[in-house]
């Protein structure tokens, strides 16, 4: 069985917006599209390092604010010609509160 | 021996043929003219003018009774030809007088065509044909509301012609953009534009349904979307079906229209038609010139002279005042056809060239028109425009003289040149990109990276392109802002003030984005242009926004931030200082450094540090220096009268008040200003932005210098001889840069493309345009001229730290 932990309110990320959940193992960058979805991905560009979670979203994607790669919040996949993968983690809307599973934590370890 | 004529209608092309039938053998006919209207010919072209109340009926009546009366033509005015017997060459009028030929004339002309709604038969359902159409539209008076179905050519006529009469009218058109037969999109954009602007509503791509009416008249046209667009007069003008009818009946050959051969003969020897009722080589007609042409033919083929009708290229233009459009040939983009295209957004003006096989088929122009004539015959006589080119779009004054080869430079170049210089691409790299199948601009970019940053080696890269690939690669004639739209900075910029779209989402829709919301390309420019041009109705997003004008930091490549605080005119204090090092002490900042604007660095704050530091500033006094914006960034100065043995005016103290007006303003690009007390230039005023001079008279404002990857010199655009005029027109010069440059643009490549005369005139020589927008800059600084590190220190600072901290023990 999956376990959820309870992150933080849907509402304290703004709509086209990401925020940081810090972990042992580095940044997770969570993010809200303008239709509520919610991704988690590390928050490192696999180009330069770059912050992804202080990238401009549109639509299901994320723009890294240093050398604007595009990275799908789906897959974690860099768009277009770039080549590169970003780890994305189970994220959920439950009742307003985002939740993020549990596992990943465990899985980042090991990784 | 006399023959019998009957002429079947009067109207513009029966009555050239008449006219060139009198003028070539006066004698030879005796004509009888019959016209279901209870007039004679008129020139029907001109409804328009006189809908428009320029010209009267009286204007435009071509024959008068007196003038048949005099050329002995017998006129049955208000009368119909019953049938026609053309084994016995007879006609039977509709009061039964049956009358003999030799030869008859058809001229029925056209009907308008009726959409078949429910309710197209109530009382106030008019189309716009004749003089009667016209008088019941000039009869509504200002106040009514009409509505018009189409938005062609005669459609649009009417529209504007009510408008102007006082009416509320709205156009519905079912596609996608006005005239489509004659107009691209993009012109018939601007044409939606002007006419907006005479205050009529545009409603393309829509559909139609119903027309409701109350006691019998028109009420209002409900369209399939459910609108309800309340009318007391609805006009259909949506096209026009040659009227057959009678033809048909008598048995002569139809099709589409009457047939005819080159002499405008019909299956009948002895009976000729021309005008709209005709069908010649598979084609009908609606303007005048080619019925001029057949008119001709028909009256030297009744005088059995040798003739022949020829169909040629037709142009077409608009008879609204202030809409200045013309078309001609084929634009459809299809295979093998090249496009080159001219826009000034600052003076709405649009030109397009289609060509094929290097002749020109197709011409839209739109806002100047002056060298429409010249285009138009370089498409009649299938011109070879190959050596012209390079020059072509500019018109006729611009041909002539040798022409360069831009490419053979780029194709001299080694591999190893570098090409992008921010990402450090060469030639090479580009071409092996090109053999790998990026065959576009977009294509390289996405591979290499070339042009993918600054942007200013585009041109080049597109050259080696065009070198490598050779007739393959086609230059782009427009750059649309990103893979969202199809529309460029000028038109998206267009619509938004024209349409008065005030909110993100409004643009994406009128303006047809691709992409549900934006990319990081065009929600930033929108950002911008939609503050400017609405600062009191839209509200700035920050989540349009780079990360450095949303945390009002510089991002720096290890994702810490630098914090300037701004220092004005560069002067600071003791405490200043103080406080910067102090904070500097209590964040650890790795790195203090002096800028070149004349203030202080803090680089390699962690993020989430931003709002407590900022705090500490702003507890000493200093708020944000802006380094980070698209936007105000600092006035240099010298020290001007205060010290300095040269200096004429306080510079420092003018650079001081220009930084206090001017801070928080958002401008397309950076801006950044000198103030310089004398010619000597310490503040090295003549390559910024906006740069003043002071001299013993007063003080010169220069404008668009650059000492980035363009270095210029600024050019002057006034000497003001008091301060306050300086402020007047540098906030006047900022506000005109910001409504109309396109995002991203400095103002040298803004004054490139609008000329130094262009922003003279508004800012130095029509005082109240700047008046005007002296006062849009200062009601715009009234929202944003303030202190974002305060505002976030109070209201955001939660933003800036983790949403959450997971201990290990979390996961397990």
């Amino acid at each position: 069985m999956s376990d959820w932990i309870d992150i933080a309110a849907l509402d304290d990320i703004p709509q086209r917006g990401a925020r940081l959940v810090k972990t042992a193992q580095g940044c997770v960058a969570v993010f809200r599209t303008a239709t509520d979805a919610v991704y988690a991905l590390d928050n490192r560009c696999p180009h330069k390092g770059g912050p992804l979670a202080e990238g401009i979203v549109h639509g299901a994607s994320v723009t890294c604010p240093l050398h604007n790669w595009v990275f799908s919040l789906e897959t974690g996949q860099a768009q277009g010609l770039d080549e590169g993968q970003v780890a994305t983690y189970p994220a959920r809307v439950i009742d307003g509160r985002i939740e993020l599973e549990a596992a990943f934590l465990a899985a980042r370890t090991a990784a | 021996m006399t023959q019998k004529l009957i002429i079947i209608g009067a109207g513009m092309a029966t009555g050239r043929a008449l006219e060139t039938l009198l003028e070539t053998a006066p004698n030879a006919y005796e004509v009888t003219l019959f016209n279901a209207e209870p007039r004679g010919n008129y020139n029907r072209i001109m409804l328009s003018p006189v809908l428009a109340g320029d010209k009267t009926y009286a204007e435009i009546e071509t024959h008068t009774p007196a003038w048949y009366a005099e050329n002995g033509v017998t006129c049955r005015f208000g009368e119909k030809i019953a049938s026609i017997d053309r084994t016995a060459k007879t006609v039977t009028a509709e009061n039964g007088d049956m009358l003999a030929y030799d030869k008859l004339l058809f001229g029925t002309g056209s009907n308008p065509f009726m959409i078949p709604l429910p309710g197209h038969d109530l009382e106030g359902v008019i189309a716009y044909r004749d003089l009667e159409d016209t008088e019941r539209m000039m009869d509504l008076g200002p106040d009514h509301k009409c509505v018009v179905i189409g938005g062609g050519l005669l459609g649009l006529e009417a529209a504007a012609g009510m408008a102007a009469r006082g009416v509320d009218v709205t156009v519905v058109h079912i596609m996608g953009h006005l005239m489509e037969r004659q107009l691209d999109e993009a012109a018939g954009y601007l044409l939606r534009n002007a006419l907006v602007a005479k205050g009529i509503t545009v409603k393309c791509s829509a559909n139609s349904k119903e027309i409701l009416g109350k006691d019998g008249h028109v009420r209002a046209l409900l369209l399939d979307d459910g609108t309800e667009l309340p009318c007391d007069l609805l006009v259909m003008a949506v096209g026009i079906r040659p009227n057959v009818k009678l033809a048909q009946d008598a048995g002569l050959a139809v099709g589409r229209g009457i047939h005819v051969d080159d002499q405008m003969v019909t299956s009948d020897p002895d009976i000729l038609a021309v005008g709209e009722c005709v069908e010649h080589d598979g084609a009908i007609f609606g303007l005048v010139a080619p019925l001029y042409d057949q008119a001709r033919v028909a009256a030297m083929t009744l005088l059995e002279e040798e003739a022949q009708f020829v169909q040629k290229e037709l142009s077409t233009k608009l008879k609204v005042t202030g809409c200045d459009l013309f078309s001609a040939g084929d634009f459809a983009e299809s295979e093998g056809r090249e496009d080159i295209v001219f826009r000034d957004p600052a003076r709405g003006v649009y030109r397009r060239l289609v060509i094929e096989n290097n002749v020109i088929i197709g011409a839209v122009m739109y806002g100047d028109t002056a060298d429409s004539n010249w285009f138009f015959g370089l498409i009649r006589d299938k011109t070879d425009i190959a050596e012209m080119r390079d020059t072509l779009i500019f018109g006729p004054a611009y041909q002539g003289g040798p022409l360069a080869d831009p490419l053979s430079a780029v194709a001299a170049l080694p591999r190893d040149a570098e090409i992008c210089g921010c990402n450090g691409i060469c030639k090479g790299t580009i071409e092996d990109a090109i053999a790998g199948g990026a065959t576009d601009l977009a294509a390289v970019k996405a591979t290499t990276k070339a042009s993918a940053s600054c942007g200013t080696c585009t041109g080049l890269v597109e050259q080696v392109l065009a070198v490598t690939l050779g007739d393959d690669f086609v230059l782009p004639a427009t750059a649309s802002i990103c893979a969202c739209t199809d529309m460029t900075h000028e038109d998206v910029r267009r619509m938004i003030k024209s349409q008065r779209l005030t909110s993100m989402p409004a643009v994406w829709q009128e303006c047809g984005w691709k992409t549900s919301c934006g990319c990081h390309v065009c929600r930033p420019a929108l950002n911008f242009y939609l503050l400017a041009d609405w600062p009191l109705d839209y509200t700035d997003d920050p989540q349009s926004r780079f990360i450095n004008e949303r945390k009002h930091a510089n991002i720096q490549k290890d994702g810490t931030f630098s914090v300037v605080p701004r220092m004005w005119g560069g002067i600071t204090t003791p405490d200043e200082l103080r406080a910067i090092a102090d904070a500097a002490d209590k964040y650890m900042v790795p790195t203090v450094k002096v800028t070149g604007g004349q203030r202080i660095d803090l680089l390699g704050v962690k993020g989430e540090d931003l709002p407590a530091i900022w705090k500490d500033l702003n507890d000493a006094g200093m708020v944000s220096g802006y380094a980070y914006s698209k936007g105000l960034r600092t006035v240099k100065t010298c020290v001007g009268t205060d010290h300095c043995r040269f200096g004429t005016q306080d510079s420092t103290g003018l650079g001081i008040k220009l930084e206090k007006t001017l801070h928080g303003s958002w401008t397309p690009h950076k801006l950044k200003l000198g103030v310089s007390g004398c010619p000597r230039n310490c503040a090295e005023a003549t390559c910024k932005d906006i740069g003043v001079i002071c001299v013993d008279s007063g003080f010169q404002i220069s404008i668009g210098g650059a000492a980035g990857m363009d270095v210029k010199e600024t050019e002057l655009l006034v000497q003001v001889a008091s301060e306050a005029e300086a402020i007047d027109v540098i906030k006047a010069m900022t506000q005109l840069y910001r409504e109309n440059a396109k995002y991203l643009d400095r103002i040298y490549k803004w004054m490139a493309k609008v000329g130094l005369n262009w922003i003279e005139t508004r800012v130095v020589t029509d005082l109240a345009e700047r008046a005007a927008l002296v006062e849009r800059f200062e009601l715009s600084q009234s929202i944003y001229r303030h202190d974002p590190w305060a505002a976030h220190v109070n209201d955001k600072a939660e933003s800036y730290q983790p949403l959450a901290q997971l201990g290990l023990e979390a996961a397990e």
